[in-house]
């Protein structure tokens, strides 16, 4: 294995490819795709077209953006908070799926009769469950030292077990036709909409404050100071006297609550009902939008508008080409593993062999 | 008597997935990486192997296109691990997620397709023993081979001079570069050996075991396969006793719902998750347990230059 280059530790890293590399990564994900669409017998072009530019066209395109962004800016935020804290918190999809258990069970309370008030309700009991099922993760680590990996990951599939119970039985709509899904919720414990004629719903404004109140928070809080030193030293940290357990647990529960949060908005937002796939993988995609995002709540509003492109146009591309949409996760997929090539340059650079013997 | 058979035989079946993705996953992991990618892994195979034999009617050669397709993917990894230095952790994830996309787009046409049947399983003389016979050796098989192939990785291992070789740049990559081991080869084959054991486990999933396609359905079996080597301690020996256990596990829900007992089949099917995390909660309660045949380097980025 003598390859002409090899790669050289950078004494810093370089600062410009930390930004530049998600964008390198985005347009390699894109010319990788129109190879994929060559090689389906499509169109590069039309292809393209279709996936990344069609949805942008309208008003209404938009609207389905910022809707699609929202659950993937909740968790994301959150999680990149666990990635900061060295905590790799991968459930988020469960933690979804509780919040949206949680949040829908308020939901199914509501009657004819119900205000408004009923929508705080909703949010808080969703960010609970989410963070109760979070916490499942902290305890068994905290107590147990038990791999959160595994175990956020086993509770994904507990949650979705745990929502298709629910729907096949108790919470079932008696006048469903026997499908699996509970009734529709009544429109008072629907997520109010802030763009009129379209499905955007309140859910975009709280997920674009959390985002916010998170930046704030890194930038200007302890808290937020010690999750960054834990994470670029662990041993400062520790020497420093953090908690390593006050911030496991605060990130879990914190990250846990906004996918909660997500999923109790996903089930009384668009979705309109508890079904057994609240969520097409949202949980999972925000783990991606997180690293594009460069755990930076900013960073990840715009990555998660890109990632939400995806799947919009996977949804057309299977509506207007007949291509199946699962290219959406193919996108997903090959849009971390550039970023993670392109990330290399931060701390290396590549040398050519030659060079490199006369250097040193 | 019968049911205790059908127990046995079936549990046989659904642990030898589990043991072919273990089994690989210790290689890969004493060689001091962690793939994380392994479910996504499966799921390529599962879908690579299905349309192999959908598309030549030999079953074989559809668990020779998942075990390559599980080593091209590994292979994959293995550039961006060894070659890029990328975070083991976040790339295997990346694998995983991708695997699932890949799977789901490769495998649309195929949803819904059945495979032809298939020969008599099972070893010839050995499977017309009364109530042994049909418990244990009347499977596929695969499910020997497994089970052969635990034995040669333990004593390649723990026997060989290669295996003592793949050991030391697994617990010391440094040490073993000084002593111009080739690290980064030593570590692309170890990856790629797992990888063509988990894609066996994939294509025997898809092929063998359900038998057909269906996205998604390798259901976390990748996962349980990585946290059975943790609960393993990276031993062969428990490794195989894990895999059954888990086996046992799904298999005794099954049953449980085709006595018609009076729990709800969405609880049932919880119980092989909700097991690995009791067990994994148990086994690392103590860290020294753990820590006793843990690679030491495992998951640390190797940069052979400095």
């Amino acid at each position: 294995m003598t390859l002409p280059y090899v790669l050289v530790p950078r004494a810093v890293p370089a600062r410009a490819m930390l930004w530049a590399s998600p964008l390198l990564a985005i347009v390699l994900t894109v010319l990788a795709g129109a190879l994929l669409f060559a090689l389906m017998g499509q169109d590069p072009a039309q292809g393209l077209k279709v996936f990344l530019w069609d949805p942008l066209a309208t008003r209404r395109g938009w609207s389905e953006l910022g809707l699609k962004a929202t659950p993937l800016i909740l968790c994301a935020v959150g999680l990149a908070m666990c990635f900061r804290a060295n905590v790799w918190n991968i459930g988020a999809e469960g933690q979804l799926i509780a919040g949206a258990i949680a949040g829908g069970g308020i939901a199914l309370l509501a009657t004819r009769d119900s205000t408004r008030m009923i929508v705080p309700a909703i949010v808080v009991a969703a960010a609970l469950g989410g963070a109760a099922w979070a916490s499942i993760t902290a305890w068994l680590r905290d107590r147990f030292n038990a791999n959160e990996i595994l175990v956020s990951l086993m509770l994904v599939y507990v949650a979705q077990l745990l929502l298709a119970w629910l729907v096949h039985g108790v919470w079932k709509d008696p006048e469903g036709f026997g499908f699996p899904q509970s009734k529709l919720f009544e429109s008072a414990a629907r997520m109010p909409i802030v763009l009129a004629g379209t499905r955007l719903n309140i859910g975009f404004v709280l997920a674009l404050v959390a985002a916010g109140a998170l930046w704030l928070m890194l930038a200007r809080m302890v808290i937020g100071f010690q999750l960054k030193v834990a994470g670029l030293a662990p041993l400062a940290a520790r020497y420093a006297g953090f908690s390593e357990r006050r911030l496991l647990w605060f990130a879990l529960l914190l990250s846990g609550a906004l996918a909660g949060i997500a999923g109790g908005i996903e089930a009384t937002g668009p979705v309109g009902q508890l079904t057994p796939t609240i969520s097409p993988g949202y949980g999972f995609a925000a783990i991606i939008v997180a690293f594009v995002g460069r755990l930076h709540p900013v960073g990840i509003v715009f990555a998660s508008f890109v990632m939400a492109l995806f799947y919009i146009g996977g949804e057309l591309a299977q509506s207007r080409l007949g291509l199946p949409s699962a290219l959406t996760g193919v996108y997903q997929g090959l849009l971390l593993f550039f970023l993670l090539a392109c990330d290399t340059l931060i701390m290396y650079r590549p040398m050519r062999r030659k060079v490199m013997a006369v250097s040193a | 008597m019968n049911e205790v058979v059908a127990l046995a035989a079936a549990t046989l079946s659904a642990g030898t997935p589990l043991l072919l993705a273990a089994i690989g996953i210790v290689v890969s992991e004493k060689s001091g990486v962690v793939n994380l990618g392994i479910e996504g892994i499966m799921l390529v195979a599962a879908v690579a192997g299905f349309g192999a034999a959908h598309a030549t009617g030999i079953a074989e050669l559809g668990l020779v296109a998942g075990a390559a397709a599980g080593a091209a993917l590994a292979l994959l990894f293995a550039v961006l691990t060894l070659g890029l230095l990328t975070n083991q952790y976040a790339t295997g994830l990346a694998l995983a997620l991708f695997g699932a996309g890949l799977s789901a787009f490769l495998g649309q046409s195929l949803q819904g397709e059945s495979l032809a049947t298939r020969g008599a399983d099972g070893i010839p003389g050995l499977r017309d023993i009364p109530i042994f016979g049909p418990a244990l050796f009347a499977q596929h098989w695969l499910v020997y081979f497994a089970l052969l192939l635990v034995v040669a990785v333990a004593w390649f291992l723990s026997r060989t001079r290669a295996g003592l070789v793949l050991r030391a740049v697994g617990e010391s990559p440094e040490a073993a570069h000084a002593l111009g081991v080739p690290v980064r080869r030593i570590r692309m084959m170890a990856l790629a050996f797992g990888g063509a054991c988990a894609g066996l486990a994939g294509a025997f999933l898809s092929i063998i075991y359900t038998p057909l396609w269906s996205e998604g359905m390798v259901a976390g079996r990748g996962w349980i396969a990585l946290a059975l080597v943790v609960f393993a301690t990276w031993r062969p020996a428990r490794v195989v006793f894990g895999a059954y256990l888990f086996g046992g596990v799904t298999m005794l829900q099954f049953h449980l719902q085709g006595r018609g007992v009076d729990v709800p089949s969405q609880l049932l099917a919880m119980t092989p998750y909700l097991a690995t995390i009791i067990v994994l909660a148990l086994i690392s309660r103590n860290p020294r347990w753990i820590r006793l045949n843990m690679p030491a380097s495992l998951g640390k980025t190797f940069t052979p230059n400095t």
